[in-house]
This record gives C-alpha cells, structure tokens and sequence, in this order.
C-alpha cells in the first residue's frame, strides 16, 4: 500500500459545472480531470504511452536493475540463437473415443451466481478447460456469459487454490478428517445432533437439499444456517410483506415496454441477468428508422451499468428512492400503511412516468433492487398487480432456494447459539464469514467458542484460519452437482477435468452425515434423478441431460399470488435525509463480488463499468459532495460509522446520488492469495446488521495523505473528436443520418497506396452502441480466448494494461447526472492501417480478407506501430507480462493463440485463430463459410449481442445488412484509416413529455 | 618528441582494414546460414526413440496405410500417434517375446504412455494444420520425404519458413491429385499440371502468404 503526502492538484468543482453550463450539452467528457484539463490529463492525452511508462520506474536499485540489464541481453540476444529443445509426444495406451487431439470439445455445465445457475459451455483441449461460453439452449443464458463467468476458468487453476487438508495450520489428510469427524459424529448422534450445525451460502441444488434433509431426520436437533454476504434477504422479505410466502420473482423482459427500475441493476447482476440484457436489448434494436423501443426509467443511489442505459435517469438517495417507489404507487392506487415520510419528490416526471406504466397495462414493469429495502420490493408487487403486469411480464414460482429463510436472521440464530456454548460442531461449507459477516456479530470471536469447526474452501481465508479443519473445495469445473436457474429451470453441473488438488465437494462433505462416505458424487447427483422416478428411460434420459446441461420441463410452475390487502410498511421508509448527513451504501464489487474472485487478476484489472478503477475499491462520492466536503480524488478519508471506522481513498464519481457514499465490498483481504491480498479497502469492517446495504449518520474525517488509484478513465484518450454519436428516438426518425452530421468524411479515393482487392471474405465488425452496457463480458472474453496477461496495479498506472478490447466510458451534459455511453475500441483492422506502413520489419502487414496481421514471432518492439495508431489499441509487453513458470496457469492457456513475449506488440486479430479453424474447416467441406459460423470471442460472451462479426463482401451477411444502416460510423474517419470495425450510433429513447435540464 | 606509432603501425592498420570486414561478413554469414545446417536442423539425423520403429518395415514390407496409425491426419491439425492399443493390435499376435518390444509391452501392461522423442518439431508460434494439406493435394511424402524407405525415422526437410514458403508461393510445384496423397511411390505423370489442380481444388495461392496462416 502506498501513502504519501497529497501532492495532487485540486480539482475546481465550481469552474468545472460553469464551463459545462456554458457548452450545449453535446459534448462529450471521460472525467473531470478532462473537463478541468489537470496536467495528469494532458500527459495521458498527448503520448503513446504517459511518461515513464517505456522506463523501468519500478523503485530498482542499481543491483536490481544490472541482474534485469543481464537477463535482457541474455533474452533478447540469445534465445533466437538457441537450438529448439527436444520434444515429447505423449500418445494415450488406449485411446478415448471421442477425442481427436487437435480439436476441442464442449461440455455444458453450469455456473453458480448467489446460488442461481446459468448454463454454460466449456471448451475443452485434451482434457483442459480452457474457455467458458454460454450454452445456447438455457434459458438464463441463451448463449451468452457475462464478466463473472468468463473469468471464473481462472479460478480453476490459480495456483494459490488450497490443495491440502490441513489440521490446526499443517497438513493432515482425508482419511484422519473423517475418523476425527467420526467421533464427533458418534457424540452428536447421542445428542440428536443437538451440538451441530452447518453453515451453507444460498442452496438451490436439489441434490443438496436432499442430503440436508436426510441429515436433519437423522439429527433433528441439529440445524442448518445459510449466509451469503450479498443475498437476497430483501427480495425474501419483500415478498413475505406482499404475499405472505416467500417467492422468487422473475421477469419476462421481451415483453415489457415501460419499465421502472428502483435501483435494480437487472442487466448486469442478480438471477438472470444475462437473459435479461439479451431480452432488454432485442427490444431496442432500431437500425431502419421504423423500429420502435421499450423505454426504462431508472431511479438508483449510485450508477450502475443499467442506470447507464436507462432513457430516464434519478438520482437519489436510499430515502429518495423509498419515497419515489410510495409516490409512484399511490398514484398508482396501492394502498399502504405505516410509511410516515411524505412522498414528496423532487422530480418532474413522476406524473409522466406514470401516465406511461397506466397507458401500458400488462405491457409494463416495476422492478426492486436487491438491495432496496423490504417496503420497496413490496411496493414494487403491488404496482405489478395494479398494472395488471402478473402472469405477463412479471412471473412468481416458489422460491428457487432449498428452505427458503432470512440469511442475516439465520446467521445471527448461529451465532447466538455459537455464544451460548450450544454449539459443539461446525461446518462451515464455502465461503468466508469471518470476513464477511456483519461486524456487529464478532463472528470470529463467537467460533472461539466451538470445539469442532472445519472449513470446506476453495481458498484459505480468514476464516480457514479460525478452524480446526480446513478442507480444499473442488472448483464447479471440478464437480458433479445441480442447481436452479432464475426460472427454476434445474441445471447440471458436471465437472471437465478430475479436481487437480486433494479436494472435496459440498456432496462428499455432507455425505459423511448421510452415510455415503466414499460414494462418487456422480452418483448422488444422478442417484437423486433417478429416484425421482418421472424418467422412463433413464440412461437415454440421463445422457440428453448432460448434452443440454439441464434438465427439461423443470422451469417452476407460475403461481397465482393474492397480494396482501394495504400493505404495512416499515415507519421509516423513505426517510429523508437530515441537513449536511451523508449516508454510506455498500455494494458488492461488480467484478470480484463479495470477495470470491478477490484472487482473480483478470477480474481485478477489469475496470469497473463505471468508475473505471481497477485493483482497488473507493469511496465514490458525488461531484457536488466532494465540493461541499472538499474533498478530492484519491484523498484518504476515515469514514466512521456508528462505533466502527475504516480509511478509503475518494474517487469523485459523476452521477452518484448527493450526500451518499458508495464503497463496494469484497477488498482488503488480508489472507487471500498472491493476487488479491492487500487489494482494496475493507470495507465489511465498517457494514453492521443494521447497516447491510446502506447506513446514515456516516462521518468522514478527511485526512492529507494521498493513496494512487489505478483508474484507466483518462488511458487511450482520442479527444472528443465525433467518437460517440447520439440521438433520441424521435430525432432519428426526423434525421436518420444523424450520425454524419457535421462530420468531415475523408474522400475515400484520396489515397498514395493502391486499394486492396479482396476476392474472397473480407472481414469486419460492427458495434452497436444502443446496445452495449458496458458490462466488460468482451473484455474478459478476449483475455481468456487470446491469453491476454494480467499486469499489475503499478503497470496500471503506467498506462501498460493489455486488454485487446476496451471500453471507453464517456459522459455527456452536466456532471451530477450525466448521460453515459459505453464505446468498446477494438482493432479497426484499418483498410489503409497507419501501423501497417511504419513496421521496419513488416510485423504487421494486410492479409488477404483485409486483417491486419500481427506476428509476434516477427516483432522486434519498436513500437513505431502503437505510435502510429490513432485509436491507441496496441499493447506492448514492456515485461514478460505472461506467466511462464506457473504449471497450473500454462493449463488453462488457449493452444491456439501464441503466449506472448516481452518486447513484443499484440493487439486484436478478429480472433484469427477463429477465423482460421473455420475457413479450414468450410474448405475441407468444399463449403462457404456461412455467416455466422464464425463469432469472435467478444461476440460470443456479449449479452446484448452488440458486437456483430461476418463477412462484409457477402452482402446477404448481418453485418453487411448493419453496416448499411444510417446508424452505422467509423470514427477518426477523417484520418481515412477506412476502420473495418465500426459503430452504430446510440439511440435513446425518452418520454417526449419529460423535458430534463 | 619521439613518435608514438612505429613505421610497422601503418602495416597492421591496413591489415585491420580488410580482416575486419572479411570476419564481420563471415560472422553474419555464419549467423544467417547456421540455421540450414543439417545438424541445427536435424536433417537427416535420426534421433533416439524408445523403441527403434522402422518406417521402412512397416510401409515397405507389411504395406500398411499411413492412416493406420496416423487416425487424425484429415480431421485435425495434429496428424496422431498411434495409441499403444494399436500397436498391440499386431504384436499381441505377432513378435509376442521380441525384446525389442518390451517397451510396448510395458505401456500396455502399466498403462504408462510410450515416450516418443518429436521428430517434427516446429516452433511453439507455428500452427501447422496436417488435415487441410491433406485435402488439398500435398502428399506425405513432399515434407516428410521417402518415409518408407526410413528404417528409423527422421527430418527430410529443415521446415524453416523458407522450405514452408517455397511451396506456399508455388503450391503448383508439389500439388498432386487427391488419390495421391498417401502413395509415397507417387511420380508426377508426364501430363501432370499442377496449375490446373491449383483451380480445381480451390487454393488461393495469395492467401497462402498471408502472416495469419501460419502465425497468430
């Protein structure tokens, strides 16, 4: 952790909203730093790279920097005179049927998101998982993933995964585990397992609940606890407040044409997202001027990538966003009791927002964020039922979890019962509570108190520590299980690889309670299928199941609810905030979670969709509190909170609510991995059982020292020059070639070099801009696809982050509630590429389909291309950035993409190795390659399916068809680069009776 | 002031002038050239292998098809080496005490795999791909030259890039009929002309020389 005295300069907040007053709102802006032009800015601007980031300004010392000067020479002179090193092949004794070397297989699976399933496919190579895709016939994917998913293949072979059974710190074995646990288990059946409990995270798994079940017959005294630190206890408790039961909701967005989002982040987190982002952005496809949209409006605390896409926009804080779910309802004709706040809101278009959700009974939605108190979700029913929306776009089944239950309220019954010496055993499978737990409990102090407790982890953590046991837990890609998907839908997960440790699964844990000591989890799982007894033909049954992934017809029947007559509310919901209080939000990390992925580099260099900060978290605050509080980026602050306080850096955040302070959980472990240890704040230390997801009376305490913050806000900065093109629905239709206005199109015959011709394919892409979110699902794609490495925070904030596929993140209008557009800025595979001309030994050069090819066998790191390239989409390996030595990671490497040296430059191929597989394939077919046969990485994981790749000389293809949109731009056109890759402008859609400053 | 060079300085400097260029060139001749040796680039050379399998023998003498053993060769990238199954599908039967074999007969009874030493080795950055040579007309035997004349086995070729690009420019000059491939007594008839197998089967000889096909 670095700390020092605060030298940045300060940020002029006031001068910053004149000069945006003073300009007509079209303009567009990546950060304030932008807006107030800091010298931080102008430097990022005006290089290649910023300054230094060519030198080696790690702090070396002479002695360091001669052995990095020695090995250098030693590298760079020698290995291309070494003779190649013999090689061996290996062949099988006896050969599997299936498998020909050389050519990858697919299984589906599934992967685990706060308990619910979405379905996937996994690349593997001889054996080795290598990429993750969404599998096509799920209902919660529909063949799309998002960053999470994509990155979790990661996981799987993080060498610092636990790998051994450990007793009191050292290593023990299986085998000592279950005779220790034997005699425990001897004691508790005595005692009708009064002494044992098992702590769980959320359960949807059939099988599981089996298990749980036949234990809790044969211990009925003993009980069983679930806690997630970011779950789902509000939508629980909602539900009990609207219906009296606890039911899960899930939505049918394809048919919604008005929504309302209180706070609920639907395309990016929680059960289904990634369906609903596919469902959401169908509806919002205009590339002729005749189509038509759906229309969100969103009222959130702090942004989120759904509010980014949202065509209506408030934000408020906790309180507000109470008291706007009231306002709403009563005018929608729910009644409630209890409430005492009076809905008053500072808003205009509250009265046209509910002229709009009345005028589209059955058609429209009202969603409730998970993190939006019980009232809200409660409101949010009730305004369903009065708009006649259940059964059409909203849809209620009995809850996907196994015993469905208050995870805070099982947790503290837990602890309770850990303090009162009740409690002679503990399992504890998964998770981290000892980290995670709400401070106010002391659950570490509180496991003290046990005399039997293990730990079944995928990592040792913080509460590993604190047991006795410590058992390493197989990665999902490792196991054989089942689980819901958002609709009920029953998933498989089987497992790609034997576990690569010692390792054990929830099944096998549990199954030394229910006596299946030794039993293959393969056949509990099917064993629990089969038992079922609805299958006629079970083997038949059985191996469709594992080629789908899931289970047919096993969606949860809809029910039909009677909502609870004048809902009785909470008395402080939507309570305003005082004069001058700030109230904290907490929020689990976008990309790391509630800490699970803290060990994760592609996840924690991934910049936030929003912030844009990678390798730590931040306490966001408003444009305008930060003036009020003077307060600037990357200042330290101690936030304190009833009797609790942490430090955190402030990172100064357009668009977050005023007086409210976000900081997302899951940083500052101290016991994770070589990766995530010491990243970030923690900021559970400061999170009560009072104070889940946000708590008022929040001091914060500023103090002069400074803490960098690696944000790529200002990297790879083309100037505003026509970059993002915009317009609302109903200007489009009046000018549908709103996108070339006022821009300067170079002449395309204007050129020195002669034109390429192209015979066969030519290949390009284009970007839909109305579509894209900016969940980074691309980004995290592209990594795994083209092993793209991991490099640092101190690398960051050089400006040396590798990504192949960005995403810029611009703002438009004034700086308390901006509009924001996502841009991601792949290889244009330019058809006059300024890189391709300034290779001194054509390392890059145009292919025959019009790629500009990289081979990195041939470059020597000049990088006279990057800086040529206007669009800034060259990466340069300034170190050897690509772990050589670890054997684990060189597993989960894709083969077919060359790992990359230091001192060479890579970029975006389209994938080429793609490309190649499938024009190999076509002509060994005697076939054209169809469109749509091949998708890039990115295209495959994009949710909203934004990125649209084929062959443009086809005219038939997709992408042709979009490319001939009036939607359709290049950018820095004006350089006559001819981009391949090119944009659709974006297109909102707002409610023409709501006039916004 | 006495002189500081002598009258025999002005000898050495000119023999200086020419030996420097005469070693620098023959240096940079040596670097360019060390890479066509036969013994950096293993022409010719066998190498050890476990068992001393003899191509010869088993093309030659039993008339055994490539793809016998070499299953993968038109569907994959990686031609395959034959699983120790299918070497024990003959000598189960046939050489049953052979010591030469024991190895073999090791694997199968261990269920260890045979180490064999690759003999056609390319770089790491090189993503060769047997099945589409195959389909298009390149016969076994214009890389790995006469396989069953090799009693053990080694490199015909040095596969460096330019050997790679002579045919990738010229593919007209090794194309051979489809029927062909796997016959490594195949001579091209007195009418043969590649040109016209070139358009028949496809090949976009401008492409061949694009970076990405072999590269990525």
């Amino acid at each position: 952790m670095i700390k020092e005295e605060f030298t940045r300069k300060s940020l002029d907040i006031a001068e910053i909203r004149t000069r945006l007053t003073q300009s007509d709102g079209r303009d567009y802006w990546r950060s304030l730093n932008e807006l107030a032009h800091t010298d931080e800015f102008e430097e990022m601007l005006h290089r290649e790279f910023p300054e230094q980031a060519s030198e080696l300004n790690d702090p070396v010392s002479r002695r360091n920097f001669l052995k990095v000067m020695g090995a250098s020479l030693a590298f760079g002179g020698l290995t291309a005179c070494t003779i190649q090193p013999e090689e061996k092949i290996v062949p099988f004794v006896r050969a599997p049927e299936d498998l020909i070397p050389g050519k990858p297989l697919y299984y589906a699976t599934s992967i685990l998101d706060g308990g619910a399933a979405t379905g996937i496919l996994v690349e593997s190579h001889m054996g080795r998982p290598t990429k993750i895709e969404g599998n096509p016939q799920h209902p919660s994917s529909l063949g799309s993933t998002n960053a999470v998913t994509q990155a979790s293949i990661l996981n799987l072979y993080d060498p610092d995964r636990s790998q051994v059974v450990k007793n009191a710190g050292r290593i023990s074995s299986w085998q000592t585990f279950i005779q220790k646990f034997e005699e425990v288990l001897a004691l508790q059946r005595s005692k009708k397992g009064a002494g044992l409990r098992i702590l769980t995270q959320t359960v949807t798994s059939p099988t599981l609940a089996q298990q749980l079940a036949t234990i809790s017959l044969e211990f009925p005294a003993a009980t069983w606890h679930q806690y997630e630190a970011a779950g789902q206890d509000n939508a629980h408790n909602g539900a009990l407040l609207a219906f009296g039961k606890p039911v899960n909701t899930y939505y049918d967005i394809s048919k919604a044409d008005v929504i309302l989002s209180l706070d609920a982040d639907f395309l990016y987190e929680g059960p289904g997202n990634v369906r609903y982002a596919r469902d959401f952005s169908a509806r919002r496809r205009v590339h002729d001027k005749s189509g038509e949209m759906n229309r969100l409006y969103m009222v959130e605390s702090t942004p989120t990538p759904t509010g980014s896409v949202a065509d209506h926009r408030l934000a408020l804080d906790t309180g507000g966003v109470e008291s706007y779910a009231l306002a709403t309802a009563r005018q929608l004709g729910v009644e409630s009791q209890g409430a005492t706040a009076s809905a008053q809101v500072a808003t205009g278009w509250i009265a046209a927002l509910v002229r709009d959700l009345q005028k589209h009974r059955g058609s429209s939605l009202v969603m409730a964020g998970q993190y939006q108190s019980p009232a809200v979700h409660a409101l949010a029913h009730a305004m369903n039922d009065a708009l006649g929306n259940v059964g059409k776009t909203v849809h209620y089944t009995d809850s996907l979890q196994a015993g469905p239950t208050d995870q805070l309220h099982s947790l503290r019954d837990l602890v309770n019962d850990m303090r009162a010496g009740q409690v002679d055993a503990l399992l504890i499978l998964g998770g981290n509570p000892a980290f995670d737990a709400p401070a106010d409990l002391e659950f570490a102090a509180a496991l003290e108190h046990i005399e039997f407790r293990a730990h079944l982890g995928l990592y040792e953590n913080e509460t590993s520590d604190l047991c006795h046991w410590h058992i390493p837990q197989n990665h999902y890609l490792e196991s054989w299980s089942d689980a819901r998907a958002y609709d009920g839908t029953a998933s498989i997960i089987q497992p790609l690889i034997q576990p690569l440790y010692n390792s054990k699964s929830d099944h096998e844990l549990l199954g030394l309670l229910t006596g299946q000591v030794g039993l293959p989890t393969l056949d509990m799982v099917r064993g629990y299928w089969q038992q079922e007894g609805k299958y006629t033909d079970f083997e038949r049954f059985w191996s469709t199941v594992l080629h789908d992934g899931l289970i047919p017809d096993t969606a949860l029947p809809s029910l039909n609810l009677d909502l609870n007559k004048g809902l009785r509310l909470a008395s402080e919901t939507g309570k305003a905030l005082e004069e001058e209080e700030v109230e904290i939000l907490f929020r689990p990390d976008p990309l790391i979670g509630d800490g699970r992925y803290v060990n994760n580099g592609w996840l924690q260099e991934t910049p936030n969709s929003i912030t844009k900060l990678t390798w730590d978290n931040a306490a966001l605050v408003s444009p305008a509190t930060a003036e009020r509080l003077g307060l600037q980026d990357e200042q330290m602050v101690q936030l304190n909170l009833e009797n609790r306080s942490i430090s955190v850096p402030v990172w100064i955040l357009p668009g977050q609510a005023a007086d409210v302070v976000t900081i997302h959980l899951g940083y500052g472990s101290s016991r994770s991995g070589r990766v995530g240890t010491d990243t970030g704040f923690n900021a559970y230390a400061l999170r009560s059982s009072s104070s889940m997801w946000h708590g008022t009376g929040l001091q914060i305490v500023k103090t002069f020292e400074q803490y960098p913050l690696a944000s790529t806000q200002d990297h790879h900065s083309m100037e505003d020059r026509h970059l993002v093109r915009h317009a609302d629905l109903a200007e489009y239709k009046k000018h549908p070639d709103f996108a070339h206005r006022e821009v300067h199109n170079f002449p395309e015959d204007l050129t020195l070099y002669s034109d390429f011709e192209y015979n066969g394919s030519a290949w390009g892409m284009t970007i839909d801009l109305t579509a894209c979110i900016g969940c980074n699902a691309c980004s995290v794609a592209c990594q795994s696809e083209n092993n793209i490495p991991v490099v640092g925070k101190e690398q960051v904030l050089n400006g040396r982050e590798m990504s192949w596929i960005r995403i810029d993140r611009y703002y438009s209008g004034n700086m308390d509630n901006p509009k924001v557009h996502h841009q991601p800025v792949p290889c244009m595979q330019c058809e006059n590429a300024p890189c391709e001309v300034v290779c001194p030994v054509t390392a890059t050069s145009h292919s025959e389909e019009g790629l500009n090819d990289m081979v990195y066998n041939r470059c020597v790191g000049t990088r006279y291309c990057a800086n040529n390239c206007p669009y800034k989409v060259r990466r340069f390996n300034f170190l050897q950035y690509a772990d050589r030595d670890t054997e684990s990671l060189k597993l989960g490497n894709n083969p077919d993409v060359t790992v990359r040296s230091r001192g060479v430059m890579e970029k975006c191929t389209y994938c080429v190795q793609r490309i190649n597989a499938a024009r190999i394939d076509s002509k060994k077919a005697d076939q054209p390659i169809a469109d749509g046969q091949i998708t890039t990485a990115c295209q495959q994981a994009c949710p909203t399916e934004a990125i649209v790749f084929g062959d443009i000389n086809d005219k038939k293809s997709r992408v042709a068809k979009l490319k001939a949109s009036p939607l359709n731009y290049g950018i820095l056109m004006e350089l006559n680069t001819r981009p391949r890759t090119t944009y659709l402008a974006s297109v909102k859609n707002p409610n023409s009776e709501i006039v916004e400053s | 002031m006495a002189q500081i060079f002598p009258r025999s300085a002005n000898a050495l400097a000119k023999t200086i002038l020419v030996l420097v260029p005469v070693i620098v060139g023959g240096l940079l001749s040596i670097l360019l050239n060390i890479n066509r040796l036969d013994y950096v680039s293993k022409v010719n050379i066998p190498l050890d292998q476990p068992v001393p399998f003899s191509h010869k023998h088993h093309v030659t003498g039993m008339g055994i098809d490539c793809r016998y053993c070499h299953t993968t060769v038109e569907t994959s990238a990686f031609a395959g080496i034959p699983p120790t199954e299918t070497c024990m599908s003959c000598h189960s039967q046939i050489w049953t005490e052979a010591p030469i074999l024991e190895p073999v007969r090791a694997s199968f009874r261990d269920e260890t795999a045979i180490q064999w030493t690759r003999v056609h080795d390319l770089p790491d950055f090189v993503y060769f791909d047997h099945s589409i040579h195959v389909s298009k007309g390149i016969g076994c035997q214009s890389c790995h030259g006469q396989v069953d004349q090799m009693p053990l086995m080694w490199k015909a070729n040095t596969l460096n890039m330019e050997w790679c690009l002579d045919c990738h420019r010229a593919p007209e000059n090794h194309i051979r009929p489809r029927a062909e491939v796997f016959n490594m007594l195949w001579k091209p008839p007195p009418d043969h002309d590649g040109r016209e197998l070139v358009a028949k089967y496809k090949v976009q000889t401008a492409q061949l020389t694009d970076c990405s096909i072999c590269h990525r």
